[in-house]
């Protein structure tokens, strides 16, 4: 395939989290990003998945610097993130570019909506016409759906799914290399949603953009990525082209996760079989010794307990991090009726 | 079916400095005791406003005009003293942004507590313990710990899963649930859907689910109301509403569904053109600009909701998406000539 732009290797990223009193201060790690490593290519798009709080958002923000990793490499287009000065990073801002989970809170309130998604240039280009700074700004409005006339509101005149794309012009505006979209399309219709998705695989096959997709909506997953990322609290499970994941997941979380995708199909919904992953969630701060998935997988034996799977390619382009990884045994999975 | 919820042809309004924003434009709908009744349709077609204006929420410039009753009782124009204590008791509302629900300043512990302690005289203890039983019924790890953090420290799901712990917590008659699972992932997704279903089976309560997610609707809805320029367009069982779309933008949603069985194809489709806009809505129907069966009629009266079967309608001329003819019987409203906007 084509060139790397972005390689992440070990990338960790910890919190400390107050764990004794508040005289002794004494601090227990809270690994939210736990040796995650992966390559991106130009014009390709890594899908990200995993449960709630496995650490997307963060991974997310720590490749682009916004929190320090406290371990690990981002190296972006030949040149190393870590470790260098506020102002190198701030140069390659304009070529990495984030869509933030929380539409509205991640706009700045007393700002216009024209000012806000306009701020790259006047930051990049302070030179650029006010006129042809608005005239870009209305054009991106008008593909992502917004009436370029509301160019003056502010943004908590806009509905949940109009600020989501407010933020998505704002990634878009500086033609970035790469766009780091959490959960992008959560708030948006259908329909707009594909509008949304077709704009952004149009300024991929043009412009060559690479996009990492963070999102819990695996049918918008499968549509957009070339490859597909499993991540469960911090660490990789799995990682494949996007058939494999979803065709033939060799990961038992991976599994759970497929089988546990709502259909848009009253019939079939209202009746469904689904893996429900039972078992004792686990605490980040104390994650479960050997593999972290062990307390609530079907398929955990003792050396689940006792050692770490390590990430390891299983078949040409998939690497699973599973001692009893491979497709699944129908009587060891238990499913359980819907209501 | 005893009604929770009666609304009468609501409409609210936004005054912007460019003119007034009309972003629901006169809905009436039941919602039963025991019943889930899902709302989706256009981003910014007014299906979050619609409850707000209920919840007595508006922002500053927004005004509500027609009826909202709660068990009979008006809450158009209701003092905010008497608002308060039916919001967070009897009605709950979980927010689209989970930052707008939260306070950031406060302790996600406090903030739980708080609702016990005013509504249910629960003292702290007591009032602890219960918020702790919430956390885990939506699978919130290290609950315990979670109560002592602040909103910006959780992940987008768990804020998100918080919000609906503490609608939960006073056992609502009617809950009004606004994009509750865009942040979770599906394991967890089907967990909280679960406490849903069991709320509406148990406790008997009404629930309100607005939504983009069709497969959540497909599993929980019992109705379903299609929004579109602030206007129900269909309204039907979701059957209905998914095998027999009356409608063309029901049925243009429905299209532009990705599916999981589908691989990485070149184009999604999606409606073409732009959403109406809410200072200038066409008089007529909302759809005409975007329609591909649109004719003269559509430019020139307002269609209203009328019966396909029983208790599913749709607002269209149409005689049937399968024989696309206009129906001279179809209940309209004549608009002002000077108001078509073709
Ligand atoms: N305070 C306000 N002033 C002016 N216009 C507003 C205000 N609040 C909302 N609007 C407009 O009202 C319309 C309806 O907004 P609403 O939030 O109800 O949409 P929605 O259907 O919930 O959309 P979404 O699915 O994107 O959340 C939108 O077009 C929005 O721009
Ligand atoms: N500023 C912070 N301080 C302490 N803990 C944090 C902070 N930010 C995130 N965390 C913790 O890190 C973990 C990962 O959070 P993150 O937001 O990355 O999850 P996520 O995978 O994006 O989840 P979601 O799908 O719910 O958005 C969570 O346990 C969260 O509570
Ligand atoms: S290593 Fe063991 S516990 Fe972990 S996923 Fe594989 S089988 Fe399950
Ligand atoms: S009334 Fe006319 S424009 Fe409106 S949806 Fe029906 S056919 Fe289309
Ligand atoms: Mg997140
Ligand atoms: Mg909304």
């Amino acid at each position: 395939m084509s060139k790397e732009l972005l390689r992440v290797e070990g990338l960790k990223v910890h919190f400390p989290i107050r764990t004794g009193g508040i005289l002794i201060g004494q601090y227990t790690p809270l690994k939210a990003v736990d040796g995650v490593s992966f390559t991106l290519n130009e014009g390709e798009t890594l899908g990200i998945v995993g449960e709630s709080g496995c650490g997307k958002s963060t991974l997310g923000r720590a490749v682009l610097q916004l929190i320090k990793p406290t371990d690990g490499k981002v190296v972006f287009m030949g040149s190393e993130l870590t470790g260098v000065g506020a102002e190198v990073i701030r140069q390659k801002r304009a070529d990495m570019q984030i869509v933030f989970q929380d539409p509205l809170a991640s706009l700045n309130p007393r700002m216009t909506v024209g000012d806000i998604i306009g701020e790259p240039l006047t930051v990049f280009f302070p030179k650029m016409k006010a006129e042809e700074r608005k005239a870009k700004v209305r054009a991106l409005m008008a593909k992502v759906g917004l009436l370029p006339q509301m160019i003056n509101r502010y943004p908590h005149e806009f509905s949940g799914g109009q600020c989501q794309r407010i933020g998505i012009a704002r990634a878009m505006i500086l033609n970035p290399k790469l766009v780091i979209c959490d959960e992008p399309v959560s708030a948006l219709d259908v329909s707009i949603q594909a509008q949304i998705v077709n704009l952004l695989m149009d300024l991929q096959k043009e412009f060559g953009l690479s996009l990492l997709f963070i999102s819990h909506d695996l049918s918008v997953v499968r549509h957009v990525s070339h490859r597909v990322m499993v991540l469960y609290l911090g660490k990789v499970m799995e990682i494949a082209e996007r058939d494999a994941i979803y065709e033939a997941p060799l990961h038992p979380y991976t599994q759970a996760l497929i089988s546990a995708v709502p259909v848009p199909d009253p019939d079939i919904e209202k009746n469904k079989q689904r893996i429900v992953l039972g078992g004792d969630l686990p605490s980040p701060m104390k994650p479960p010794s050997g593999c972290v998935f062990r307390t609530r997988c079907p398929k955990a034996s003792d050396i689940c307990a006792k050692e770490v799977p390590v990430l390891e390619e299983k078949m040409p382009g998939h690497r699973v991090a599973c001692h009893h990884w491979g497709i699944p045994d129908a009587a060891a999975v238990p499913t359980v009726g819907h209501h | 079916m005893t009604a929770v919820l009666e609304v009468r042809d609501l409409k609210v309004r936004f005054a912007t400095p460019d003119g007034e924003v009309s972003a629901v434009n006169g809905v009436s709908f039941d919602v039963n005791e025991g019943e889930c009744v899902g709302i989706v349709g256009e981003s910014g077609s007014g299906k979050s406003q619609l409850f707000m204006s209920v919840m007595g929420l508006l922002a500053k410039n927004g005004r509500t005009l027609g009826s909202a009753k709660y068990r009979g009782t008006e809450l158009v124009g209701m003092p905010v003293k008497d608002l308060n204590k039916i919001r967070g008791d009897k009605i709950a509302m979980i927010f689209q942004d989970s930052m707008t629900g939260l306070t950031p300043h406060l302790r996600i512990g406090k903030q739980m507590t708080e609702v016990l302690v005013q509504h249910k005289g629960m003292g702290e203890a007591a009032a602890v313990k219960r918020a702790l039983e919430m956390l885990n019924l939506v699978r919130i790890p290290e609950a315990a710990r979670r109560l002592a953090q602040y909103p910006h420290e959780l992940s987008g799901g768990m804020r998100q899963r918080i919000m609906i712990a503490m609608a939960l917590l006073c056992e609502p008659e009617l809950l009004i649930a606004d994009e509750p699972t865009t942040a979770l992932d599906v394991t967890v997704q089907a967990q909280i859907l679960d406490l849903m279903a069991d709320l509406k089976r148990v406790t008997k309560a009404a629930i309100v689910l607005i939504t983009h997610d069709l497969g959540t609707v497909a599993g929980l809805c019992d109705k379903v109301q299609v929004m579109y320029g602030g206007r129900f367009m269909e309204t039907g069982s979701v059957q209905e509403i998914f095998y027999q779309p009356a409608h063309p933008y029901t049925a243009g949603l429905l299209a532009s569904m990705p599916r999981l069985t589908e691989g990485r194809r070149e184009k999604l489709y999606a409606i073409p053109g732009q959403p109406p806009n809410l200072q200038r809505l066409p008089k007529a129907c909302p759809f005409q600009e975007r329609c591909d069966y649109v004719h003269e009629r559509c430019v020139d009266e307002l269609p209203l909701l009328r019966d396909v079967t029983p208790g599913h309608a749709k607002a269209c001329h149409l005689l049937s998406l399968a024989n696309p003819v206009s129906d001279p019987k179809a209940p309209s409203l004549k608009v002002a000539t000077e108001a078509r906007s073709a």
